[in-house]
């Protein structure tokens, strides 16, 4: 015990040193039981937090996963027609973050959820929210292509036909022509549609999904480190449609690539062990970062 | 410089030396693998070559070629065409006659009672069947194939040493010159043995057939099958994905896993306890019996259901919710159909095993000699485990080949079960 006491001291210690100016993020203190806590009112996240135009507000948001606490009061708004890129180092609450978002936590049993999170004004944690509308209006893309085992067409057709979203074949055949065009895929799958979706590579797994998370119309798209698993091609098959995709959804993408972050989107988060430490436009916290913390990681010192 | 190339050098050495030792132990590892599935191939070889050695005759069964004159002074002396009187009428001495006018030198009563052990009882059955489905026969004559005793077929098949004195063998002398005669008449042949599929349980073996217990086994496994899969899967879904996880799921849980431990008698006691004592169902009935191996499956189906939904990987599940499929669409649309192939396969393997089942059957009472083929499942039957253990407690020598031909087509079943496993493991099976 007193050998760890001697390491936590000297942890605190060479913790980076926050420049006066930005102190208002405290890294957890590390009291003599061992316990850590938070005095969550001198948090305050760098940078402006808030869209003009947007989708989704969230406020305080906290989320436990049983005693653990992975999310710390994190504020940020998703706006229309923009792409917030989510970055930090491995375990700091992204993912946590954009499960929030679509209610994907509530399949975890120890997750609690407190704060609150609205989409166009509406919480979508308050009682009479039908999670499976939400999930309908905020679609998700994982990290590993997950296409369902079944042919291609029917992948896209899945999500139309559950929300009953056409009426006839022709209808369907038109969702999913469309669907797939927008994903970048038509040209590649269209005389193949029956063969199964698990046989395209990895990259045409990926778009296959979002054409399914796109074929039913939702209003937000979540990306969790959708490229991670590609190669850089396919990746930057992605990146072009995801240019494409900001024409119509908002778009919150997790990701570990800077670089990626930087290309696609508008404005970027930083996040640290739960909690968020700047939000800004992505060129001004890539290039000027206004906390030390985010100057570290973007310039590769840590994380 | 010098001391680390050296060091080194020793490094490499004992390297070298303890990657000799790791190699010897890989190969006899490999070699103890081999062995032992050399051993277990060479003792299924050997279970199957003797039960196969022993019950393949069986499927042939010795017939005894004799011209019948229908003579109507036995079967229907006062000529009144009514089928109960030619019913009872003794067909049995027509064909006692017939083979009585091939060896007229026979006479005595001690004699012509050996002689006509050589028939079986089974071919004055024949005969009447045939006036009773045909009564024109009657007055004419006819050279038809009836079966023999069973140690004429003992004989005919090789069964019976000669060279034993007349005392220690069932066969007399003379009855082994008569059956010698029959032969070189071209009168006695083996023909394939159909009474062995449709036929009952018979105190005789060469009326002996499995028909009745294939019957009832196929009675128990449909109403096994229809009660235990559907019953068996919405328990595995429900514990898996809707139960809450808290002490009640843990005892729930627990208790199934011992439930497939439960030696399967016991299944035999409940099944008399609960479905003939309480319930009055009736005994020896293939329902009550599908009803207690329903009991017995239910665990194992249960627990190969769950693992198989446990294996649904969980990117299907986020999939299904993330584009706003209820948690029931999900299961339903997209776990259940993936979870099939193994569901199917623990089903299928809880049926084979019920199949073979016998011990909770001699609880509810069907150990019984029937020789009725039952029609619906309330009626009394027996099963092809317990017909083999009925036929194995019998003296005569002709059982003891029923008994391994009994056996083959239980094994033939299970195969095509099995087969039909992996069949369906193979239609189902998805990758993803």
């Amino acid at each position: 015990m007193q050998k760890f006491m001697t390491t936590m001291e000297a942890v605190r210690n060479d913790s980076p040193t926050v420049p006066p100016s930005t102190v208002t993020t405290e890294l957890p203190a590390v009291k003599s039981t061992g316990k850590t806590t938070i005095d969550s009112k001198k948090h305050q996240t760098v940078g402006d937090v808030t869209a003009s135009n947007p989708v989704f507000t969230v406020r305080d948001c906290n989320v436990y996963y049983g005693e653990k606490q992975a999310l710390q009061n994190v504020n940020l708004d998703i706006g229309r027609n923009e792409v917030v890129a989510l970055i930090g180092p491995s375990g700091c609450g992204k993912s946590t973050f954009i499960r929030c978002l679509n209610r994907m936590n509530d399949t975890i049993d120890s997750a609690r959820v407190s704060g609150e999170i609205k989409l166009y004004g509406e919480d979508i944690y308050a009682r009479d929210m039908d999670v499976v509308l939400l999930r309908a209006r905020v679609g998700m893309v994982f990290q590993k292509p997950n296409p369902f085992p079944k042919s291609i067409y029917e992948n896209v057709a899945y999500g139309p036909r559950l929300h009953g979203l056409s009426s006839n074949r022709a209808e369907l055949d038109e969702i999913v022509r469309d669907s797939l065009e927008r994903a970048g895929l038509w040209n590649e799958v269209k005389d193949r549609l029956d063969d199964p979706g698990t046989g395209l590579s990895g990259g045409q797994q990926q778009r296959l999904c979002i054409a399914r998370t796109i074929a039913v119309n939702p209003e937000v798209i979540l990306m969790d480190e959708p490229c991670s698993a590609l190669d850089p091609i396919a990746t930057a098959h992605i990146e072009d449609l995801i240019d494409e995709l900001t024409e119509n959804y908002a778009i919150a993408i997790v990701t570990h690539s800077m670089q990626q972050a930087a290309r696609v989107s508008q404005r970027t988060a930083y996040f640290h062990l739960g909690k968020l430490i700047e939000v800004d436009a992505t060129n001004k916290v890539f290039t000027n970062p206004g906390h030390k913390l985010t100057e570290d990681y973007v310039t590769g010192r840590f994380g | 410089m010098g001391n680390l190339s050296q060091s080194r050098a020793q490094t490499l050495e004992k390297v070298r030396a303890s990657l000799a030792l790791r190699y010897r132990k890989e190969r006899r590892f490999r070699f103890y693998g081999a062995a032992s599935v050399v051993f277990g191939l060479l003792l299924v070889i050997l279970l199957f070559g003797s039960i196969f050695g022993n019950g393949y005759t069986a499927f042939w069964q010795t017939q005894m070629q004799l011209d019948i004159y229908f003579d109507p002074q036995i079967i229907d002396p006062d000529n009144t065409g009514d089928p109960k009187i030619i019913g009872r009428a003794n067909f049995a001495k027509l064909a006692r006659h017939s083979l009585a006018e091939l060896f007229p030198e026979v006479s005595g009563r001690r004699d012509r009672r050996s002689l006509n052990a050589l028939l079986s009882s089974g071919a004055g059955f024949q005969l009447r069947k045939m006036i009773l489905n045909d009564p024109e026969l009657i007055g004419e004559t006819l050279r038809l194939w009836l079966p023999a005793d069973d140690e004429v077929d003992m004989l005919v098949k090789g069964y019976v040493d000669r060279t034993l004195p007349q005392g220690s063998r069932r066969l007399k002398d003379r009855q082994i010159e008569w059956i010698d005669e029959l032969a070189a008449q071209g009168r006695i042949e083996r023909q394939f043995n159909t009474a062995f599929f449709t036929s009952g349980d018979s105190r005789e073996p060469e009326l002996a057939g499995i028909g009745s217990a294939a019957k009832g086994s196929l009675f128990m496994l449909l109403i096994t099958l229809s009660l235990s899969f559907p019953l068996g899967v919405a328990v595995a879904v429900y514990l898996e994905e809707f139960a809450p996880k808290n002490r009640w799921s843990n005892i729930i849980e627990v208790n199934i896993n011992n439930l497939a431990a439960v030696p399967s008698i016991v299944y035999g006691l409940l099944g008399l306890a609960v479905f003939i004592n309480f319930f009055g169902l009736p005994r020896s009935a293939p329902l009550v019996g599908g009803l207690v191996l329903t009991l017995m499956t239910l665990p194992t189906i249960i627990i190969a259901a769950r693992a198989s939904i446990k294996s649904v990987p969980p990117s299907v599940r986020e999939a299904a919710l993330s584009i706003g499929a209820s948690r029931m669409q999900t299961i339903f649309h997209h776990v259940v159909p993936l979870a099939m192939p193994g569901m199917l396969t623990g089903a299928i393997i809880g049926m084979a095993r019920a199949l073979g089942e016998s011990a909770p059957l001699l609880m509810i009472g069907m150990i019984a000699f029937i020789v009725e083929m039952p029609s619906t499942p309330m009626d009394p039957a027996t099963a092809l485990p317990v017909q083999v253990y009925l036929w194995a407690d019998s003296p005569e020598r002709a059982f003891a080949e029923r008994t391994s031909a009994a056996i083959i087509v239980l094994l033939v079943f299970l195969l095509v079960m099995n087969g039909a496993a992996i069949w369906l493991r193979k239609k189902f099976e998805r990758r993803w």
